[in-house]
């Protein structure tokens, strides 16, 4: 069941995340209007806008929290508009959160063996105690060694520092073996000192999973994408390279308008 | 099941599951206890049965985090099923125990598609509308039942062939204590299982774990189903070492009483419902011998103090690690 | 039949009288109050000790319960009630279960668990026949028929037409919000969980002939009026409302026509809905 294509086969070309002229509907607030947004594969792709343009709702809708008023969505392909969240995981497409949505009551060794157990099939598992496998256990210890998780791995989450929590947030979502990974404002809130961490390990993931990052932190957006897309009320303004956006006559004046500055070179 | 960690994290996981010594300790006293005090025998019986009842509570309003009033539905429908086997079909009672089981578990199969929507005033609708159809049912059905009267008269063939029921009631408490804990051992392996943590992760953070791959409705389908076995095999324990059922095993006071239980003994530990039991029935004894006609009342002030000052401070004593 | 229609519509005004606090209570603050039942056994036991102790005129007594019980209401809101509404549903089921065990408990030691019997004036005795005998119309259920209708409208008007009607319903809606707007969201609480209490007061004052008052009359009915909130919805009073006629007129039909099944038929019936329509019958999307 190998949802991560090989590096081999796949065409760099290959469009692994789409949505076609997806619409959502709040009463008269249209929060997503005729979106089309084609996510490449090995993508560094990021969505950039205003507040309230309907950046999460987006998100929400690719991954089927919130049903979608019209229009289609495409993973690998196939169109998955109708499957349940949990089906659109188990086919590769996770993603995380903008305030974290950790297990509190476990530790991240439990919570992402647990993941990790239930990304390989066994879930569902009862017959053997949660560590029985070497294999789950040995990739868990990657993961908390990969977002510097080793040395909270025992601590209760609800008694983390918020860094690590926000570390913890995004190793939850690794564990899934994604092949598309949808990040939600991915350093909002960490304290300057754990940024770095964080930056470095989005900057370092796997070549093979295609990213689709939300921030507002123009620094990370510009080290970190090739291409970026720019919503405004909901809708697409534009889509291009750093270069061709930090230039837009346009887009400078969304962000100037609502006060933003734009990242400089 | 032994392992040999092949890391410190591993055996760190693995110590969850492990047995402390206090749970060794507590369970073979709990099991000399018929012999030790054969005068007890009866009441032992009685409270493993009802420990059965609460534990499999527990994982409805714990594990699943489903408020559910009629949970007595299946307890009852186990005795009633297991009590008309003994009757109608033969009256070994290991036989008669695993048809109840197997009977409970379909209807808690079939009520489990039913109550994972809706909002929490929805499900507890639901749950206690179940309960107060059975109860009806039992009461219409008189000619199968016994109707108000109970169904009486349910003899049972002596276990294995070999230990007759008497009425000291050692062979009986033997019997349910052996039942407890076997069901016992089995949710407790659950628990530590990575379904059993998936659960978990469902009650922490629902949103979560449907976001990491977990089909959250079908396993707390699952989880409702087993409770609804093991309350099953509380009710046919019932009905197989009293001798017979009656009407208020579906009463609403049974769902009000081990929901009580489970709050005291703490919800969402596996031990919960067991110590919960237990001092339920210490408390009910008491209170009753003091005021037999009203003990409702000291409940139900115990419950509303409870509820205001909140279970932590009031037990704080008794805050002794959970497993 | 048209008897049959008519008793069963009487039942189910009083019980919509009766269960409209627990509606609005549920639907307000989100709280599930098992002990509702205990204000409208209030209503029922001051009623029949002010009637018979101290021979006050039944129509008199009406207007007491309301203000008695609603009082009553107020008191336990303040002092007990406030601390629970940000607990969660399993901590409120098991207060208010606490609270109803107490009041069945009080009632019982001081009264006696002896079921209560009213003496009706005479003026409310009669009956009317209409059509042969075809429509048989007892004038105490005409009265009970005739005050809840007038209650309903009454709430009906306050709630669409006056300013605390619509502070209210925005609270209902959301009340963080509602707050935010300089709405008095606390005293918005006190007064509909008073006149809540004072509904169902005056509901088991005006009903206790009917239903039949003895200390279990708040676990009995309980049901019912959960009943009633769960397939009307929490989000307008007419769909409790409706769905109460439903249940009295089913009650009352399946009572006379299958009594072998009695009180099945009401319990299948809402199980049906709420399996069909777990939001219940009338509510808008997202009810609580």
């Amino acid at each position: 069941m190998s949802k991560v294509p090989k590096m081999s086969q796949a065409n760099v070309e290959t469009t692994v995340l789409e949505t076609h002229d997806l619409m959502k509907k709040f009463g008269g607030i249209t929060a997503t209007d005729h979106v089309s947004l084609k996510l490449r594969h090995g993508a560094r792709h990021a969505l950039i806008g205003p507040n309230g343009a309907g950046k999460t709702t987006l998100l929400n809708l690719m991954t089927g929290v919130l049903p979608q008023t019209s229009g289609q969505i495409f993973l690998q392909g196939e169109d998955i508009s109708q499957l349940a969240p949990h089906r659109r995981v188990q086919k590769g497409l996770v993603r995380t959160f903008q305030i974290n949505q950790l297990f509190d009551s476990m530790t991240p060794l439990e919570t992402l063996a647990m993941v990790i157990s239930q990304q390989k099939g066994g879930g569902a598992n009862v017959w053997r105690p949660l560590g029985y496998r070497a294999d789950v256990v040995q990739r868990a210890e990657e993961l908390l060694a990969l977002f510097h998780l080793t040395e909270v791995h025992n601590q209760v989450t609800s008694k983390m520092p918020y860094g690590k929590r926000r570390l913890l947030e995004m190793a939850i979502a690794l564990a899934c073996e994604p092949s598309v990974l949808l990040l939600d404002e991915p350093v909002a809130g960490v304290p300057a000192g754990e940024r770095e961490e964080l930056l470095r390990t989005v900057a370092s993931l796997p070549k093979d999973v295609s990213v689709l990052l939300i921030e507002h932190d123009m620094d990370l957006v510009f080290d970190f994408a090739e291409t970026i897309t720019v919503l405004v009320n909901g809708a697409v303004l534009t889509e291009g390279t750093p270069s061709e956006i930090a230039n837009d006559a346009r887009v400078k004046a969304v962000y100037l308008g609502h006060g933003e500055a734009l990242h400089h070179g | 099941m032994k392992v040999t960690p092949s890391s410190h994290f591993q055996s760190q996981l693995l110590q969850a599951s492990r047995w402390k010594w206090q749970e060794w300790v507590g369970w073979i006293l709990v099991f000399a206890a018929p012999w030790a005090l054969p005068s007890h025998a009866l009441i032992v019986n009685e409270m493993a049965i009802v420990a059965l009842f609460a534990l499999s509570l527990d994982l409805v309003l714990g594990y699943a985090g489903i408020v559910s009033l009629g949970h007595a539905a299946f307890l009852g429908f186990g005795a009633y099923a297991s009590a008309l086997f003994a009757k109608h079909v033969m009256p070994d009672p290991v036989i008669g125990l695993v048809w109840g089981m197997a009977l409970t578990t379909l209807l808690g199969a079939l009520c489990s598609a039913t109550i994972l929507r809706g909002s929490d005033l929805t499900r507890l609708m639901v749950t206690l509308g179940m309960a107060l159809i059975l109860l009806e049912l039992a009461n219409k059905l008189d000619w199968l039942t016994g109707g108000s009267d109970g169904l009486q008269g349910v003899l049972m063939a002596p276990l294995f062939g070999r230990f007759e029921f008497d009425l000291m009631g050692q062979t009986a408490a033997t019997y349910s204590l052996t039942v407890l804990f076997l069901l016992f051992l089995a949710v407790r392996h659950w628990v530590h299982s990575p379904m059993g943590a998936t659960v978990k992760a469902i009650r922490d953070n629902r949103l979560r774990a449907s976001a990491i791959g977990i089909h959250a409705n079908a396993k707390l389908a699952v989880v409702y189903t087993v409770a609804a076995c093991l309350a099953g095999a509380a009710g046919a324990l019932m009905a197989q070492t009293t001798g017979f059922a009656s009407l208020d095993v579906f009463a609403l006071d049974r769902s009000a009483d081990v929901m009580l239980m489970l709050v005291i003994g703490g919800v969402g530990w596996l031990y919960g419902g067991l110590l919960g039991a237990v001092a339920f029935k210490f408390m009910h004894d008491f209170i009753s011998s003091i005021t037999p006609q009203y003990w409702t009342f000291w409940i139900g002030l115990f419950l509303v103090v409870l509820v205001l000052v909140g279970r932590d401070k009031l037990f704080k004593p008794w805050k002794w690690g959970r497993p | 039949m048209l008897t049959i229609l008519f008793d069963g519509i009487a039942y189910g005004m009083l019980l919509f009288i009766l269960a409209v606090g627990l509606a609005v209570t549920m639907g307000l603050m989100n709280f599930i109050n098992l002990a509702h039942g205990a204000f409208a056994m209030a209503g029922g036991y001051l009623t029949v000790v002010l009637m018979q102790r101290l021979d006050v005129p039944f129509l008199i007594c009406l207007p007491v319960s309301f203000v008695v019980t609603g009082l009553m209401g107020a008191f336990l809101e303040r002092t007990l009630y406030r601390r629970m509404y940000q607990k969660p549903h399993l901590d409120q089921v098991l207060f208010s279960i606490g609270l109803a065990f107490m009041a069945v408990s009080s009632v019982d030691y001081v009264m006696g668990s002896q079921q209560q019997i009213m003496q009706l004036p005479e003026w409310l005795k009669g009956r009317t026949e209409w059509w042969d005998g075809a429509l048989g119309m007892g004038h105490y259920r005409l009265f009970i028929i005739a005050v809840c209708a007038a209650l309903t409208v009454a709430l009906q008007f306050v709630l669409s037409s006056t300013r605390f009607g619509s502070q209210l319903r925005a609270s209902v809606d959301d009340s963080r919000v509602a707050a935010g707007l300089g709405i008095n969201v606390n005293l918005i609480f006190a007064l509909t969980f008073a006149v809540g209490s004072g509904l169902a007061g005056l509901g088991g004052a005006l009903g206790a002939e009917v239903l039949g008052l003895d200390p279990t009359f708040p676990l009995k009915f309980m049901v019912y009026f959960l009943i009633v909130v769960a397939v009307g919805g929490t989000t307008s009073i007419t769909g409790p409302l409706l769905a109460a006629l439903l249940l009295g007129i089913a009650d009352v039909a399946g009572k006379y026509y299958v009594p072998k099944l009695g009180a099945f038929i009401v319990y299948a019936l809402m199980l049906l809905i709420l399996l069909w329509r777990p939001q219940g019958l009338f509510s808008r999307q997202g009810g609580k």
